[in-house]
């Protein structure tokens, strides 16, 4: 789970629904687990809008289709780039899960709520914010030609379309990029803290 | 310069600035339910650390719980959130207890959540205790294990919107239906990056109850944390409950929580100002709980929108089984669902039961009537409105999150439309398939003893 990210350069899967909301990316009855079992999590990645109710693919569905239907390997499907305000509504860390056990390296986005992006974060997934206009063209070139290599640099801070040479930088604070270049979790930092720092105490 | 309500609490409990980095922040309280927490406890036991201080931290299961009995969802889920409180020494409140309920209605009904607090809880929801003049924030799992074992989490600070809502509300409108009206302005997006405050003379006039539900309702338009200044209102309602400062440490803690307000040079990020009178009883036809109209009104359509715009709102009609154009009053409803921690406290109840009082359920819906805890079933015994409710075909069940998100036995069957208090009409939220519109108490009422969606102001008590 906590590996070490510099660069990701993969082929891409367009999911482009606007307000993706947490229930959608993993429905509430896989939240009943009590485990953090990647295998089941990414099963459960998408899952009502990847089979119907009969569990038959729905073949429609982007992540059905050939080439985005072959699961994440090195350089293949490894990013999503997604519809904007993706991930809003529940807190659920689970919808973070499901995607990092599905494979996906790094999700892109005009939009990602808050919430699920610190969550895409202590899964080391990286959340990668671009303007609306790069993100229209990804879809864009993705559509013409789905083979377009994608190249996140995360030491950079830039994203890459190889499509159309077109590159843009995007934010993430230094803490955060360090942690994710060497698979460091935040509770391991708060746990230092406590040597070095002295924390209030509730008064009531 | 002055400083905003959200700036004060938050540089109080600032324990670092990491340098191009989040903010490591102190948290008073971590609220804990069953399904968020196990893979938290787990971390912590495999870092070994341990919770660094367990009498700030409580926990109780609420989305598994049954409404009826036999009705819970998962026993596995609950039995491990017991056994972990047992094992760190957290105060845990088990399902069917006396202190039970939906944590985010049992936290300021026992007056854990305080002004001037930092909250968190691994639930988009926790914005509700915000309502009391607290910074109370969702966090994921991760986090959860981070505060079990350092009472700290690490956040950007969010930038500041204050929302003020001037003006008074007609009769009939609730804070739902201000929480509604918010949120189509905004759109399901419109505050990602914000923490807001709530102000206005409308909000100051609100009850306790209803300035919950309004900050409860925050998250839906992207913001964490959704904050109201607290005035004699907050302290009327947090005096003398179990967990509240007493005697002279109440008098101490109530003056100082009149100071917190934000000063009057202070400045937000943004702005955005609504009048009271603009509006009326909501619903929402759609599948964000923006997508929102006046009850009186009609569905948009695609005219002048833009092509992608269109399609979004195309693809949520055709979920809906509605039609651009189409008014939703006069609408056969098949459930109807009191509860949540949106709307399940007494004062919802008491709004329920003004409409139905006299009445009949009509025989067409399927009525689930959900206190928000067992305090609040109680209060409701109490009050006699059980006798009220029953007298018009409603059953009051046991306290649960029930079929807001069906985690429970309380699923509304796939097709079947449902009318509901709840916070969120997303595809599959009530169950596989089931369709959602949101409203108040009172216009859920209305559609109970009609049967179908029923403009509540025709329907409400002469005063």
């Amino acid at each position: 789970m906590q590996q070490e990210t510099t660069t990701i350069t993969s082929t891409c899967i367009p999911i482009c629904i606007d307000n993706c909301n947490t229930d959608l990316i993993i429905p509430a009855r896989y939240l009943a687990a009590t485990t953090r079992d990647p295998l089941f999590f990414g099963e459960a990645f998408m899952r009502d809008l990847r089979y119907d109710a009969d569990g038959q693919p729905r073949p429609d569905f982007v992540l059905n289709r050939p080439p985005f239907a072959e699961r994440p390997r090195d350089g293949v499907n490894q990013i999503i780039v997604a519809g904007r305000n993706w991930g809003s509504g529940s807190s659920r860390e689970h919808a973070a899960w499901a995607i990092a056990g599905y494979g996906i390296r790094a999700v892109v986005s005009s939009s990602i709520a808050d919430i699920h992006r610190n969550n895409l974060l202590n899964c080391f997934v990286v959340p990668v914010i671009v303007s609306e206009a790069f993100r229209q063209e990804l879809l864009t070139t993705i559509e013409a030609r789905p083979a377009t290599l994608v190249s996140i640099d995360l030491e950079a801070q830039t994203i890459a379309n190889s499509g159309t040479n077109s590159r843009e930088t995007f934010a993430i604070n230094g803490y955060k990029k360090y942690c994710l270049m060497h698979g460091i979790d935040d509770i391991d930092f708060l746990l230092q803290s406590l040597k070095t720092h002295q924390l209030p105490q509730t008064e009531l | 310069m002055g400083k905003t309500l959200f700036d004060k609490i938050w540089d109080a409990h600032v324990v670092q600035d990491i340098a191009d980095g989040p903010t490591q922040l102190y948290i008073d309280r971590l609220y804990l339910h069953e399904v968020t927490t196990p893979q938290a406890f787990d971390t912590i036991r495999a870092k070994g650390c341990g919770v660094l201080r367990p009498r700030q931290c409580f926990a109780m299961s609420d989305h598994n719980t049954p409404s009826r009995p036999g009705g819970e969802g998962s026993v596995e889920q609950m039995e491990a959130l017991r056994r972990n409180c047992e094992a760190f020494g957290i105060s845990h409140y088990g399902a069917g207890s006396a202190d039970n309920g939906i944590i985010h209605v049992v936290g300021p009904e026992k007056g854990l959540s305080l002004p001037g607090m930092t909250i968190v809880c691994g639930d988009s929801h926790t914005s509700t205790h915000g309502a009391v003049g607290a910074i109370a924030m969702g966090i994921g799992t991760s986090e959860v294990a981070q505060v079990l074992a350092s009472q700290c989490i690490l956040q950007p600070k969010p930038r500041t919107m204050r929302i003020t809502i001037d003006g008074h509300l007609g009769p009939g409108v609730t804070a739902k239906d201000v929480a509604l009206y918010i949120m189509a302005r905004m759109t399901t997006g419109g505050a990602t990056g914000y923490a807001v405050e709530y102000a206005g003379e409308v909000v100051r006039s609100m009850s306790m109850e209803g300035r919950l539900t309004l900050s409860n309702l925050s998250i839906e338009m992207g913001s964490r944390a959704g904050i109201i200044a607290p005035d004699a209102t907050t302290l009327a309602y947090l005096r003398g409950r179990e967990h509240a400062p007493q005697g002279a440490d109440w008098e101490r803690a109530a003056a100082r929580w009149l100071e917190l307000r934000s000063d009057d040079d202070a400045m937000f990020d943004k702005e955005v100002s609504f009048r009271g009178e603009d509006i009326g009883p909501r619903i929402t036809y759609g599948t964000n709980p923006g997508a929102g109209i006046a009850i009186d009104g009609t569905i948009p359509t695609p005219d002048g929108m833009t092509a992608a715009e269109g399609q979004q709102l195309m693809a949520q009609l055709k979920y809906m089984q509605f039609s651009p154009g189409q008014r939703l009053t006069g609408m056969p409803v098949d459930y109807v669902f009191l509860g949540a921690c949106t709307n399940g406290r007494i004062e919802d109840f008491r709004a329920f039961a003004s409409i139905v009082a006299g009445r009949h359920k009509a025989p067409n819906v399927t009525a689930w009537l959900v206190p928000g805890s067992w305090a609040v079933r109680r209060q409701i015994e109490a009050e006699g409105l059980d006798k009220v409710l029953a007298a018009a075909g409603f059953e009051v069940r046991m306290p649960s999150c029930s079929a807001c998100l069906a985690m429970n036995a309380d699923k509304v069957p796939s097709g079947k439309l449902c009318l509901s208090t709840s916070n969120r009409n997303f595809v599959g939220r009530q169950g596989p398939g089931a369709r959602t519109m949101l409203a108040s108490p009172l216009t859920v009422a209305a559609a109970a003893v009609t049967g179908v969606v029923t403009d509540p102001r025709t329907l409400l008590p002469h005063t």
